[in-house]
């Protein structure tokens, strides 16, 4: 945890994001039926060196954000501005430029790391793919200095996937992501999929990570108490849309949407005494479909202090202190 | 009074390519009467091995229960008949897994899930048993419940599903509810209410629960007592008030110190447990958390200590330092 660079200038804006998917029926003749609104208006903004933590339940939109913004997804509206460029209108030559700054560490170490290759291969890879180091002696010295970065030995360069623990394979996810010298990285569930003894580690290391390349995260997880331990700022998604972005301190000390009080409540602290005196009450219902969402405020069948009007109008986003933005009307 | 359940000496292993792996090696504890007991653990603990061992669903090969008794109610299940043994299951003893897709049969209806245990355990007839079912899914909490008994599991969401898990499980009025990881796929929203459910249910039913999870926040929400997996031994054993606030084994220790706490102001750093988690087919006779372990001395590596008690209450711990670790650092950490 770094005190946040205000002032630093802007790395990415994200605005009006939105992320469709159709939804066909029928085998020959595919018909459109409807479309599941994944991502449905997001705004926000990253500064050079800071770290906004995403989260949200599964199907909020946080990853797809996330794929959107790696262009894995080609966003339906909206815009991506990378350093002042609008990422969404660039050529695939452009792009293949940028996507050397822009890295991802994904959430299953298992999935994510082709079994059939070495781990010095794995790293490898997007330098051979970038063509940015033709001389193989010398990558592979490259594999070696990323492997020790992450806390491995350089003698993992010659082992496969399956022989190394969930967290050593998280570490050679992580190496990979380095490999290009990346300023922004997009960590999806990045310690999710980990044991709790080996999540500290690994949240331990992208701290040292960020401090000593000088990296820009977006940290998309569930776990509200890593994002609190890691992020400088935090917006809260549900259905799609982002319902509350603060600072890390002012939101987890002063939450204010319905939503995140909710969020906040159902997470049970890992101490007896303090749960015994704990009043907590589970909010009901579960997440309505993306297909059909509710019209106005799309928390409104779940909230206990909705009004009439929530289910009609849609409550944009407010900033009701400084830095601290809500999409309530209910919230003064 | 005799334990609702008693685990004697249980042994559990697993024939791979890579040697035998011993996933529960000695384990011992017992359950009272409508007691929330929880068994905490990383993944390869032993923590599930172990409980579907006490139902005898361990596949055979590869795997194999060699040693141990499991006393329910008075009998040791390991000796039963299978035609008894499937008596237990699903009768006496309820069962809810961590993945609900996978659980539930997806090509029968709800409604045929939930009246088929009635009418293998309770020989209930048709109409008693699907009146049975609807009352079942009112008291889980699903809306509009005869309408659901037609649909199939994929019609359903996770939250819905695992209540429809909860249904079956105490359709038969069990005495012992084993959980594996029943939220673990869940939201976190939907964690809460499936968590308060089965709370509610158990203590209303009067029936026990062992609740298997990795989740040391769900613990501390509905655990009396707690024991403490690691490389398929119990480590720590207590009430939860002293595992939490005391805890003597260094492993239990360094697992609550690595977590980051909503309730604490934030932490400059996070405090891992160092190293690597076991690799369970190349264990000597020694402690096996010994590599990662800040105390460890030589005569760890000896032999694994057993578990002793130290502070009241069956606070047991196997640890050859657990008595001077919690005297010295047990209140700090």
């Amino acid at each position: 945890m770094t005190a946040p660079a205000t002032d630093a200038p802007t790395l990415l804006e994200v605005r009006s994001l939105r992320k469709f998917f159709p939804v066909t029926e029928g085998i020959l003749a595919r018909r459109l039926v409807g479309e599941v609104r994944a991502v449905d208006g997001v705004d926000f903004t990253l500064r050079r060196g800071e770290t906004l933590g995403l989260v949200g339940e599964s199907g909020c939109g946080k990853t797809t954000t996330g794929r959107c913004i790696l262009l894995l997804e080609r966003p339906t509206a909206g815009e991506i501005l990378y350093d002042g460029v609008d990422l969404t209108r660039l050529k695939h030559k452009q792009l293949l430029a940028l996507r050397r700054r822009i890295q991802v560490i994904f959430q299953d170490p298992y999935s994510s790391l082709n079994p059939h290759m070495k781990v010095g291969d794995i790293i490898a890879e997007p330098m051979k793919v970038h063509a940015i180091e033709p001389d193989a002696a010398r990558r592979a010295a490259r594999v070696r200095e990323l492997l020790a970065i992450c806390g491995l030995s350089p003698n993992f360069a010659d082992r496969y996937p399956h022989e190394m623990s969930g967290g050593q394979r998280q570490r050679v996810g992580i190496a990979r992501a380095l490999a290009l010298d990346p300023e922004f990285i997009i960590c999806d569930e990045a310690v999710s999929a980990l044991d709790v003894s080996i999540q500290a580690q690994i949240v331990n290391l992208l701290e040292d990570l960020r401090e000593r390349f000088g990296l820009t995260y977006l940290f998309i997880a569930h776990d509200l108490s890593v994002v609190r331990h890691l992020c400088q700022r935090v917006a809260v998604m549900y259905l799609g849309r982002i319902v509350e972005l603060a600072d890390c301190d002012e939101l987890f000390d002063n939450a204010l949407h319905p939503y995140t009080r909710a969020l906040l409540d159902a997470v049970p602290v890992p101490d007896p005494s303090v749960e015994a005196d704990r009043r907590f009450r589970p909010v009901k219902g579960e997440v309505p479909s993306p297909i059909n969402p509710p019209l106005g405020c799309v928390f409104h069948p779940r909230c206990p202090i909705a009004v009439e009007s929530c289910s009609r109008i849609r409550p944009e986003l407010r900033e009701v202190r400084p830095g601290h933005w809500v999409a309530c009307s209910e919230v003064r | 009074m005799a334990p609702l359940l008693e685990i004697k000496d249980l042994h559990t292993e697993f024939r791979t390519g890579a040697g035998v792996v011993r996933a529960v090696d000695g384990v011992s504890y017992a359950v009272e009467q409508g007691e929330t007991v929880a068994i905490v653990g990383e993944s390869g603990s032993g923590k599930s091995v172990g409980a579907l061992s006490i139902l005898r669903l361990i596949p055979d090969p590869p795997g194999r229960i060699t040693r141990g008794e499991v006393l329910f109610a008075g009998r040791d299940l390991m000796q039963l008949p299978d035609a008894q043994m499937r008596e237990v299951r699903g009768g006496d003893i309820g069962m809810v897994f961590q993945e609900p897709m996978t659980s539930l049969n997806p090509v029968l209806t709800i409604g045929r899930q939930i009246t088929e245990t009635l009418e293998q355990h309770r020989r209930a007839d048709r109409a008693a048993a699907h009146k049975r079912a609807i009352e079942l899914l009112g008291l889980v909490g699903i809306a509009d419940p005869a309408r659901r008994l037609k649909q199939y599991p994929h019609e359903l969401s996770g939250g819905m599903r695992q209540r429809v898990m909860i249904a079956i499980a105490i359709a038969c009025d069990p005495k012992l509810i084993i959980a594996d990881e029943p939220t673990t796929a869940l939201d976190v929203t939907i964690q809460a209410q499936i968590l308060e459910l089965m709370n509610g249910l158990t203590r209303r039913l009067n029936a026990a629960l062992i609740i298997i999870t990795h989740n040391l926040g769900v613990v501390a929400r509905y655990a009396k007592r707690v024991n403490v997996m690691y490389a398929g031994r119990i480590v720590e054993s207590g009430p939860a008030a002293a595992i939490y606030h005391s805890p003597r084994h260094p492993y239990t220790m360094a697992l609550l110190r690595s977590v980051p706490r909503l309730d604490r102001p934030r932490r400059a750093r996070l405090d891992p447990v160092d190293g690597q988690p076991p690799d369970l087919t190349r264990l000597d006779q020694g402690c096996a958390f010994r590599p990662r372990c800040r105390f460890a001395i030589e005569a760890c590596a000896k032999a694994w200590p057993p578990l002793e008690p130290v502070g009241p209450a069956g606070h047991l711990c196997a640890c050859l330092r657990g008595h001077e670790i919690g005297a010295a650092t047990g209140a700090a950490a």
